[in-house]
């Protein structure tokens, strides 16, 4: 594995896979009664929020105490960083106080690049969104959920996802999410189509590992997962779309299109949700939309992240994931694991 | 005034003469030249320029000497092989009073390393709305003829139109910093492929194009001259060709970094990269040679852009546009210019002295090396090859992105009015 998660294009197919692999295991984990392994005791991991994130940070917190690791929370606002401190002297204090991880959500694209690569700092940085770059364990856990889902939770394993057909919808532009699962699921050997107004889709779009469509009808009946993106309501004043209403009937998903497409295609959301505008209540709350799920596997995904890249054993993790062996990582192995390294 | 006798230079890269300088002018030229009392400058295998002419430097004095100071910024500047540069209006105080023109005039008098020709403001405070007493600074002590406001477009065409025809009372030449600003709301860097991938906010070539295109009409329309700062698309290319061949008064010039490097390079989210205009592609890249090799580009501008280490050692977004250009100006041109055939040494000495100093109205520079010019002169190396190493640069700050690369030639000797400012490479 490598040192740093900074981008999904970084992931080789074998990397993806043993992530997801490990995932499984980790979510094994959740089953038990205590939900905790000690793999990162000892470790101190800073989720290191410059933006706003209630569900990234929480999901990162939820998987860093669950192996145990020292959790440091750093929000921005009323720090240092409101008074104008830099991003390398918050960075340095960090380091200063010994830290082995960094998760950094940033508004500024590149901004976990620098961390991990200028350096300033020698933990090893997760990137948990950055600008409208990238958003690495985003596009894992929405993976994870579509292997679970389109293959099977223990019939997935050492799977990619091959010959998938993934639609994703909205605005494709401002979207890490977007191009985090591009470059992913391609790696992973999907098929992915975008679907956006022409006004949401980046310059440069054709040049990308994917379909692109303005026309959400002739989609959705070769899709097997759909992702619908948020459309945030401040692009209304760009000029991006003429009205919500019009966006809505031409790129919203509501019961009448979900029922074009195949029988057991899923529908999928990062969220936060707007309901009405890009995703109608029915669909929603049906049973094909996995949101849920994937604020589940979200933190199952951040645990074998965090694992793999600061306490794991990739051949011993490999190995079980071939192997299909049951939670390898009991209390003692995975604290062993973690020893070694 | 001492004599001085640069032995067996190349003069404009084309024939071996001697060159002998008595006071602040160039006494002779030819072969065999009598060195009796002369200090001797044994020159063969080097060439002689006159004085390179920079028509946009930014000195960051007043108001932001952390930066750049006069005296630093002209330091740089002799290193570099020029001796005059014209220092961007975007101080602070903003250079759009005689009061201020006059002070940065002055300031570069006293430096005494290169002269220091004020550029002064369209607008007051760059605001774009109402014109600056450009009269008042033209009848300063400092001068003024090239009024910009650099760093910012004067975007209302009203505006532009009224100072394009207020200028030719004084024989005056606005210098446009062509980028349409809601096109460019949140830009970061080139828009395309590149920018997609890496998240930062897209800067479209149509963003500049659409402004050339906008004042080249204007500046035909009432008859003025115009000249296009920092070309950075082929596009642009196109358009100051088009206006050239209308027969209109355009002029335009170009970066030294916009001749050499691309969009590429942002990959490594490395602030040092981020300029204004940005690193286009390799296509614009090899346009902007071509254009200035057949002279519809008439001049390499440095865009001198001095930052203090902490404006660029931080992430993409919160990092300070522009990068340092005197020092490297001349190498990079040797680079992307001469070693790659495009064009030889007297079409340097023309795009880098003789037109620069033609569109600023500059007396003194830009003349042939010729007996009873004045003796501002370039001495350079071209065999030199050496790795660039910020750390011993003249300007105050460091903001390089060829730290480290290997570059060729060197500026041996630098000439203000027969007085050496540079001597073995070294500030005398």
């Amino acid at each position: 594995m490598m040192r740093h998660l900074i981008s999904a294009a970084d992931l080789t197919r074998d990397d993806a896979v043993l992530i997801l692999d490990t995932a499984e295991e980790m979510a094994r984990v959740a089953d038990r009664p205590i939900k905790k392994l000690p793999t990162l005791r000892g470790r101190t991991v800073v989720n290191l929020f410059f933006e706003d994130s209630t569900r990234t940070r929480i999901s990162f917190e939820a998987a860093e105490k669950r192996l145990s690791a020292d959790v440091i929370n750093f929000t921005a606002k009323g720090s240092s960083v409101s008074k104008g401190e830099s991003l390398k002297d918050t960075a340095q204090t960090l380091e200063a106080m010994g830290v082995d991880a960094v998760v950094i959500r940033h508004g500024a694209s590149g901004a976990p690049y620098r961390l991990a690569t200028s350096g300033w700092i020698d933990a090893a940085v997760i990137n948990a969104g950055d600008g409208t770059h990238q958003h690495p364990t985003q596009a894992l856990l929405d993976a994870f959920t579509m292997r679970r889902r389109l293959i099977g939770r223990d019939t997935g394993l050492g799977q990619d996802l091959t010959g998938r057909r993934v639609t994703v919808v909205g605005d494709i532009l401002h979207s890490r999410v977007a191009r985090s699962n591009v470059d992913l699921l391609h790696t992973l050997g999907a098929e992915v189509t975008l679907v956006a107004p022409p006004t949401l889709l980046p310059i440069g779009v054709g040049e990308w590992p994917c379909e692109v469509s303005y026309d959400l009808d002739r989609v959705l009946p070769k899709t097997d997962a759909v992702m619908m993106l948020r459309v945030q309501r401040e692009r209304m004043n760009a000029a991006f779309f003429p009205t919500e209403r019009e966006y809505s009937r031409r790129y919203g998903l509501d019961g009448e299109r979900m029922a074009r497409m195949p029988g057991d295609a899923i529908v999928m959301h990062p969220g936060p949700m707007v309901r009405g505008m890009e995703i109608t209540a029915e669909v929603a709350d049906s049973d094909r939309c996995t949101v849920l799920e994937q604020v589940t596997n979200g933190v199952s995904i951040r645990m074998a992240v965090l694992y793999l890249l600061l306490g794991g054993n990739e051949s011993e993790a490999a190995h079980q994931a071939q192997a299909g062996t049951h939670s390898p990582r009991s209390e003692h192995s995975a604290s062993t694991a973690s020893e070694e390294k | 005034m001492s004599k001085i006798l640069i032995r067996g230079a190349r003069v404009l890269g084309k024939e071996t003469q001697d060159v002998l300088i008595d006071g602040e002018t160039i006494a002779s030229v030819g072969s065999g030249l009598d060195a009796e009392g002369a200090t001797v400058i044994e020159a063969e295998g080097q060439v002689l320029l006159p004085g390179l002419v920079d028509l946009h430097t930014h000195l960051r004095e007043p108001g932001r000497e952390d930066s750049e100071t006069v005296l630093t910024g002209t330091r740089a500047a002799a290193v570099g092989g020029f001796t005059a540069v014209h220092a961007m209006a975007n101080t602070f105080p903003v250079a759009d009073t005689a009061g201020v023109v006059e002070q940065v005039w002055r300031l570069g008098k006293e430096s005494g390393y290169c002269d220091v020709q004020p550029v002064g403001a369209v607008t007051v405070g760059l605001a774009g709305k109402q014109l600056a007493e450009l009269g008042a600074m033209h009848d300063s002590a400092a001068g003024v003829r090239v009024f910009s406001d650099d760093g910012k477009c004067v975007d209302d065409a009203v505006i532009m139109r009224r100072a394009l025809e207020y200028v030719k009372a004084f024989d005056g030449v606005v210098a446009q910093h062509a980028q349409e600003p809601r096109l460019t709301e949140g830009a970061e860097m080139n828009e395309g492929v590149v920018s997609a991938e890496l998240g930062l906010g897209g800067w479209p070539a149509v963003a500049e194009e659409s402004i050339i295109a906008r004042d080249v009409l204007l500046a035909a329309h009432v008859g003025s001259r115009v000249h296009i700062c920092h070309l950075s698309t082929a596009g642009s290319v196109e358009l100051v060709r088009w206006a050239k061949s209308k027969g209109w008064n355009v002029t335009a010039e170009v970066t030294p970094h916009h001749l050499l490097l691309t969009e590429d390079l942002v990959r490594s989210y490395n602030p040092v990269y981020k300029v204004n205009p940005p690193l286009r592609t390799k296509a614009d890249v090899m346009a902007l040679r071509e254009a200035l090799a057949d002279g519809t580009i008439d001049c390499v501008a440095t865009d001198h852009a001095p930052h203090p280490h902490e404006d660029k050692d931080c992430e993409w977004a919160a990092a300070a546009m522009g990068m340092v250009g005197l020092e490297t100006a001349l190498s990079v041109v040797q680079e992307t210019m001469v070693e790659t055939g495009l064009v030889d040494w007297s079409v340097v000495a023309d795009r880098m002295s003789a037109r620069p100093a033609r569109i600023g109205r500059l007396k003194g520079h830009g003349r042939p090396v010729e007996a009873g010019e004045p003796a501002n002169l370039t001495l350079v190396d071209p065999a030199y090859r050496g790795t660039v190493d910020p750390a011993g640069f003249a300007s105050r700050s460091r903001n390089t992105p060829y730290q480290g690369r290997e570059l060729p030639g060197r500026v041996t000797h630098t000439f203000l009015r027969g007085r050496a400012t540079v001597v073995d490479g070294k500030l005398a």
